[in-house]
């Protein structure tokens, strides 16, 4: 049991912190600590130039192999970029999807061809990637997808009809990554292929879905014929949810420190308020206070513990717990915020609805235990894969 | 940074739960708590000469093993799971690690050869569970002598200690005193005091102008030591809090999925998958927090951590294992159903340990509140 990070790595440390701190500024200077979740259409053309400066600097894809322009960068220098990152107050990455779920998918099971035409624009910080697995009536039961691919023999391509829901960045990206239904008479997990797909084509329109809090980083994506070619499937035609499964296993949780650092100045930020505005006198705000401090130390234990446990893929009790954990903090975090405001929550800062950055956090944190599994869903992955108990009866298809 | 246990300690751990399973079974507990002298001397007899577990806490030059605490947190961990009846807790944990914390002396060094050998300690530290470093009792000066005089409450095993680490302010002084005293000594009465959670029992113990050697001063001004020792055992009791925590939800799951109703095992109704669930979340949460805390122990121990640090570390997972047994205890009570609340199912003896450890050396709410002045009442942004 060591708690504390090597010498090398404390060294690997100052050099990430010494170039955040160098380049970091100037023209960047408005984009720090932007961009996050609830504000990720927020300086987008600055964040995408700043992607290409990091990559310059040899701080895109660092636990890539070194062949394909990473550093090889261990776990622990992972999770001590991406802290530096978020201390500096780096803006949130718009080529997140890219370097941390569709690399990582194609290193591991992508073609030559496809690694070599995808990969350097990842790395290069030039082309951005956004997520094409939800639809409308494939949320939680994401394998009742619908979209449809059929391979024409005639034009040597893919085509690809159906629609996607809460795609993040799509305007921004370059491509995107489906999963669509190869074999129409197949259900669920079977039949289905993993495509990736240019963005820039006729076949494919996107709709911005405005939220509650009167911005709209998510997407509708239509495809109408979209096409990609025989070379653009990964695995095999019919194997796609086992891609579509590995891809969401990779991301192994190394940037979940960096989240908690961005949660940090989130928490930092509400304390400052009730020291200035008197709350912080307050038993039951101290209590509550209290409460966060404990549970964010929680996810950061919790995450050191998943990453020094096994390294065969399995997940621990502490990786079972940690969305339905941070989700709920983070969502009671946005009311703590609102309580210590006070009256003044209700205020507008900005025009007619330009929210304040804890009024952005009070609502956006309402999806956080939404996306990317459901408190329920998550509950029930507990009860059944960690705790044993019977699966959930399924209807008739 | 590594943070899981090593080969070694895994081995430990194994031993450890190995032991418990044979001596410390529902018919033992059962048996333990019920009849004089409320644990089985038989079982701290073989504790103390085969498996030496007294001696964890002990330094390697006193002759003990040298261990530290996360050895101990994951021993008793395991003790926890199997609600052991045991003065362990009250003698190799929180007796020994108060002589740690006290300056080396020959004393010191005698009173670990009598632990290690398997005489039961225990430590009177308090009058008032209000405030567990308050105490009334007083010492006055008799010569290079004290004479002792008060009244202790909540003394783990205290009735079957037979040394006793005692706290006295030392009249005169705002300062306060470690002692040791023979619980046979003139002016010592020791009661056993009958106690909701049968399986932890408390004795109350009365010093009427007990005369202490000079030799038997062991601090005259352990003011700080006592704060720094309560947040190490504090620690340590939140290890006893997870095990227990984890065998609630396990015994409930594993009783929920034998409950047949509606043709059905009733653990196939998502309410009861959802109430399992949510309690493995405070489970494992807590369980992250005690393994952090209990490295941040051995490195306070060692001069690698700040007494800020170890406050801090103590008081979130005072907070959060509390919350966590009760919570998984309770919810495994309703898991349970009817059965739950009967004498016989075991459920109900974890109910009451965790209402037990929930507020024996402090409570959530205190333990919050440290850490809220941590927070908002010195400089700033102490979180970043």
């Amino acid at each position: 049991m060591k708690i504390r990070f090597s010498a090398q790595d404390e060294r690997f440390r100052q050099e990430a912190a010494d170039w955040l701190a160098d380049n970091l500024r100037g023209d960047f200077q408005p984009i720090r600590f932007r961009g996050g979740p609830g504000d990720e259409h927020a300086f987008v053309a600055e964040r995408k130039a700043w992607e290409q400066c990091l990559a310059e600097g040899g701080w895109t894809c660092i636990g890539w192999p070194k062949e394909w322009g990473g550093r090889d960068a261990s776990i622990e220098q992972q999770v001590i970029f991406n802290e530096e990152y978020a201390r500096a107050g780096g803006p949130g990455r718009v080529g997140h999807i890219g370097e941390t779920l569709v690399g990582p998918t194609l290193l591991a099971l992508g073609s030559p061809t496809q690694q070599e035409r995808y990969l350097p624009g990842i790395r290069a910080g030039l082309e951005l990637w956004c997520q094409g697995y939800s639809e409308p009536s494939a949320g939680s039961d994401l394998g009742n997808v619908r979209t449809r691919a059929v391979w024409n023999e005639t034009a040597r391509k893919w085509r690809l009809s159906g629609q996607k829901v809460w795609t993040s960045l799509a305007h921004e990206s370059r491509y995107v990554f489906v999963i669509a239904r190869i074999d129409p008479s197949s259900v669920g997990h079977k039949g289905l292929g993993f495509f990736l797909l240019d963005m820039q084509q006729p076949g494919v329109t996107i709709r911005p879905i405005p939220q509650l809090t009167g911005t709209s980083e998510f997407n509708e994506v239509f495809f109408d014929e979209a096409e990609c070619s025989a070379d653009d499937i990964v695995g095999e035609p019919g194997d796609g949810w086992r891609v579509a499964m590995a891809l969401l296993g990779f991301e192994r949780g190394v940037s979940t420190l960096g989240q908690q650092m961005l949660f940090q100045t989130e928490l930092d930020e509400i304390i400052r308020i009730a020291q200035q505005n008197g709350t912080a006198r307050d038993p039951s705000i101290r209590q509550r206070i209290a409460e966060a401090h404990i549970g964010l130390r929680t996810m950061r234990y919790n995450s050191l513990r998943m990453m020094s446990s096994g390294g065969d893929g399995s997940l621990g009790r502490e990786a079972m717990i940690y969305k339905l954990y941070w989700s709920s903090w983070h969502r009671n975090l946005g009311k703590l915020a609102m309580d210590i405001l006070g009256p003044d929550a209700e205020l507008i800062p900005e025009g007619e609805y330009g929210l304040g950055r804890l009024q952005s956090l009070f609502l956006f944190t309402r999806a956080d235990t939404i996306y990317g599994g459901t408190n329920q869903i998550q509950r029930n992955l507990i009860a059944e894969q960690a705790l044993g108990m019977p699966r959930e009866p399924r209807g008739q298809k | 940074m590594e943070f899981r246990f090593t080969d070694e300690q895994r081995m430990i751990f194994d031993s450890a739960a190995d032991v418990l399973a044979s001596v410390s079974d529902s018919s033992a507990v059962r048996h333990a708590m019920r009849n004089d002298p409320f644990h089985d001397e038989t079982v701290w007899r073989r504790l103390c000469q085969e498996l030496y577990w007294q001696a964890l806490l002990i330094p390697e030059e006193c002759g003990g093993l040298g261990l530290g605490f996360v050895e101990t947190v994951g021993v008793l961990e395991r003790m926890g799971q199997r609600l052991f009846v045991s003065p362990f807790f009250s003698s190799s944990v929180m007796a020994t690690s108060l002589l740690r914390l006290l300056p080396q002396t020959d004393r010191q060094a005698s009173l670990f050869n009598d632990l290690l050998e398997g005489q039961c300690f225990s430590v009177a530290h308090t009058d008032a569970a209000a405030s567990w470093s308050q105490v009334s009792a007083s010492a006055v000066a008799d010569g290079q002598a004290f004479r002792l005089r008060g009244e202790y409450r909540f003394v783990s095993f205290g009735h079957v200690a037979q040394q006793l680490l005692v706290v006295a302010t030392i009249e005169d002084t705002q300062r306060l005193g470690v002692f040791v005293v023979d619980a046979q000594a003139q002016g010592v009465t020791v009661v056993r005091t009958p106690t909701l959670d049968q399986t932890r029992p408390m004795a109350s113990v009365s010093l009427q102008d007990v005369l202490i050697a000079e030799t038997d001063c062991l601090s005259l001004d352990a003011g700080e030591a006592l704060i720094h020792w309560l947040d190490l055992i504090r620690i340590c009791l939140a290890a006893d809090q997870v095990g227990g925590a984890q065998e609630s939800l396990d015994i409930s799951v594993a009783y929920v999925g034998e409950r047949v109703q509606f043709g059905r095992t009733i653990a196939s109704f998502q309410a009861i998958k959802h109430k399992a669930a949510d309690v493995m979340v405070k489970v494992e949460a807590a369980r992250s927090l005690l393994y952090y805390a209990a490295c941040v122990a051995d490195e306070f121990v060692q001069g690698f951590s700040s007494a800020d640090e170890l406050l801090e570390a103590a008081a979130m997972v005072n907070a959060s294992a509390s919350e966590a047994y009760f919570f998984a205890a309770g919810s495994g009570i309703q898991m349970h159903g009817g059965v739950g609340i009967t004498e016989e199912y075991d459920i109900q003896l974890y109910f009451k340990r965790a209402r037990s450890t929930e507020r024996y050396l402090g409570s959530p709410e205190a333990s919050r509140e440290k850490l809220a002045g941590q927070l908002l009442d010195s400089r700033a942004g102490v979180g970043g």
